[in-house]
């Protein structure tokens, strides 16, 4: 340590530096404007996370690599970060039309998700144990924040201690792995315990357990799912619309990223806990989510079901699975955001409507988002030619070419299952007697559903660029 | 006796233990729970602080000192929602989060 302190490079780093100063002028501007300021923060929060987006895809090629190899940017982190970026972006804006209707305004939501996503940015490039627990309490301790952030509401704050309580737990959890592999390979990189790991001791697979828990519970997968049905239900709608897409995406990288660069030599081992997981989590997702009358409770298992079906290309272990893992997160984004613009647009005179039942007749009284809602809904089901049916289609071919067929089967079965639930929207929608129409749909949800239907009616046409993105991405980690 | 790592790493476990004990088998107070969530933290801490010693390597004694930082912070948030959560429901008994179920 006695040699001369060289400063590291910081050019990787640009897109955290610009959202980190930026939150914190943000945050100084809401502080003397006071609630005046919080369109503009708004606004400003998201064009801050477009600029991060776009140093993002500006930065130098090929991989980089700072701070002491404990932060790496390659092609999958690229991908991620900008999948990361988007959702965040989208969520902001669509809490707007929210903030003006429902209670207080508060510019700190946005700041709060700023700052989030900053973490998320940290999770997705870290390449050793301690980036990695600091990245994901940076992306936690804003989320615990926003879940109870309606102050006066009991739901709100009971989803946010809840959120809360289990998951200090889990990072708990995923700390007393990483320092038992850190005990058992000596050393925090990840590069280094791939080398160690080889020599697998108890001690370690030990260790694996427990990180592996942690990262189970961050993107809600069976058997750490319990606090995601609750936290969905409680949280205001906007928020809940951010926890079910930017966190899981960057919860999904952390998982790939150690899966696969900190512990190749064991996979025989890690594969068996992601078999499991992945099959319990589809099929708690598609069974559990059957009885459902709350669109947002219902959501939390559908977004169960889908980490199951993600995380079968992580069980996969191939460079297959993990483009498989990338195309499932990116058009999951698109699903999930889709469909939580219509149910933040489920608003009468009297105040939100979370009921699917509410939704009756909706093909009569608005059309339009109709259409939209059930294209998205059957893209969710995995129905060919839309969106959904690819990111199944890339994961259980990876799961197949690397002799899971049992897993493969189950998941298709499973994803039959859960078809019923959507599709009983759907007959909802376009069978039921109209109810009451909604109030209009604000012009910014608009853009949301109208960008996330298309994409999701039109990938089949031209799926080549995000498909080859994603491989390009996913071969940058072998 | 000399105390080696394992005693050590047996004192970890044991408080670990505790600590998701003391979350799952608590029906009293919420403020338990976070207690405990301290207990896991500072069991993880003893397990890094040995394995630095242990094995000769300053890293593990910088990650102990960044979760404790971490851990500060959280505690604090952690409070700060119970408040919030305490001015809705007027109490703080685990048995009485009980608003949403299914």
């Amino acid at each position: 340590m006695n040699a001369a302190l060289t400063i590291p490079a910081v050019v990787p780093l640009l897109p955290e530096l610009v959202l980190g100063l930026g939150a914190m002028a943000l945050l100084m501007v809401g502080v003397y404007a006071g609630e005046r300021a919080v369109r503009f923060i708004d606004g400003a929060s998201i064009a801050l996370l477009l600029l991060a987006g776009l140093i993002v895809l500006a930065l130098p090629a090929g991989k980089l690599v700072t701070f002491g190899d404990s932060f790496v940017v390659d092609g999958f982190a690229r991908f991620l970060k900008i999948l990361a970026i988007l959702g965040s972006a989208a969520a902001i804006a669509m809490s707007i039309d929210y903030a003006k209707h429902e209670g207080p305004q508060r510019f700190e939501h946005s700041v709060l998700v700023v700052l989030s996503t900053l973490g998320m940015l940290m999770l997705i490039s870290a390449a050793d144990l301690i980036a990695l627990y600091l990245g994901l309490e940076l992306m936690s301790l804003p989320l615990y924040v926003v879940a109870a952030s309606q102050r006066s509401s009991l739901r709100s704050t009971e989803a946010g201690l809840k959120y809360f309580v289990l998951g200090a737990l889990s990072s708990g959890m995923l700390l007393y792995g990483a320092s038992l592999v850190y005990g058992f390979t000596g050393t925090v990189n990840f590069a280094g315990i791939a080398q160690s790991a080889a020599a697998a001791g108890p001690g370690l697979i030990f260790g694996l357990v427990f990180l592996f828990a942690g990262f189970c519970f961050k993107v809600s997968a069976v058997p750490f799912h319990m606090w995601t049905p609750d936290v969905y239900e409680g949280a205001p709608t906007p928020v809940t619309a951010f926890f079910a897409a930017a966190p899981k995406v960057a919860g999904m990288a952390m998982f790939v990223r150690v899966a696969v660069a900190a512990f190749p030599g064991i996979t025989a081992q890690w594969r068996e806990i992601l078999v499991f997981v992945s099959i319990a989590s589809m099929l708690l997702g598609a069974f559990a989510a059957i009885g459902q009358r709350n669109f947002k409770r219902l959501m939390a298992y559908s977004s169960i079901g889908h980490m199951g079906f993600a995380l079968i290309g992580l069980a996969a272990g191939t460079s297959d699975g993990v483009q498989g893992v990338l195309v499932y997160m990116a058009i999951y984004l698109t699903m999930t955001l889709g469909v939580f613009a219509v149910i933040l647009s489920m608003r009468r005179s009297e105040g939100m409507v979370e009921s699917i039942d509410q939704l009756a007749g909706l093909a009569r009284t608005h059309p339009t988002m109709a259409f939209f809602l059930a294209m998205l809904l059957f893209s969710m089901a995995g129905v060919p030619p839309l969106a959904g049916f690819f990111a199944k289609f890339y994961v259980f071919l990876a799961a197949i070419h690397a002799g899971l067929y049992a897993l493969a089967v189950i998941g298709v079965l499973a994803s039959v299952v859960g078809a019923y639930y959507y599709l009983a929207i759907v007959k909802i929608m376009y069978f039921d007697e109209p109810a009451e129409g909604f109030a209009a749909m604000p012009y910014e949800l608009k853009v949301v559903l109208a960008v996330c239907g298309l994409f999701n009616i039109l990938f089949f046409l031209y799926p080549g660029p995000l498909v080859g993105v994603a491989s390009a991405a996913a071969h940058s980690l072998f | 006796m000399t105390i080696g790592l394992g005693h050590y790493l047996t004192v970890a476990a044991i408080l670990f233990t505790l600590g998701i004990f003391g979350i799952f088998l608590n029906r009293k107070n919420v403020i338990i729970i976070l207690m405990s969530i301290e207990l896991i933290l500072l069991a993880v801490n003893i397990n890094l602080v040995a394995f630095s010693a242990f094995l000769g390597d300053i890293v593990g004694q910088v990650y102990a000192l960044i979760v404790l930082t971490v851990a500060a912070a959280e505690a604090a948030i952690g409070l700060a929602i119970l408040v919030a959560y305490f001015r809705n429901r007027g109490s703080i008994a685990v048995e009485d989060v009980n608003l949403m179920k299914g």
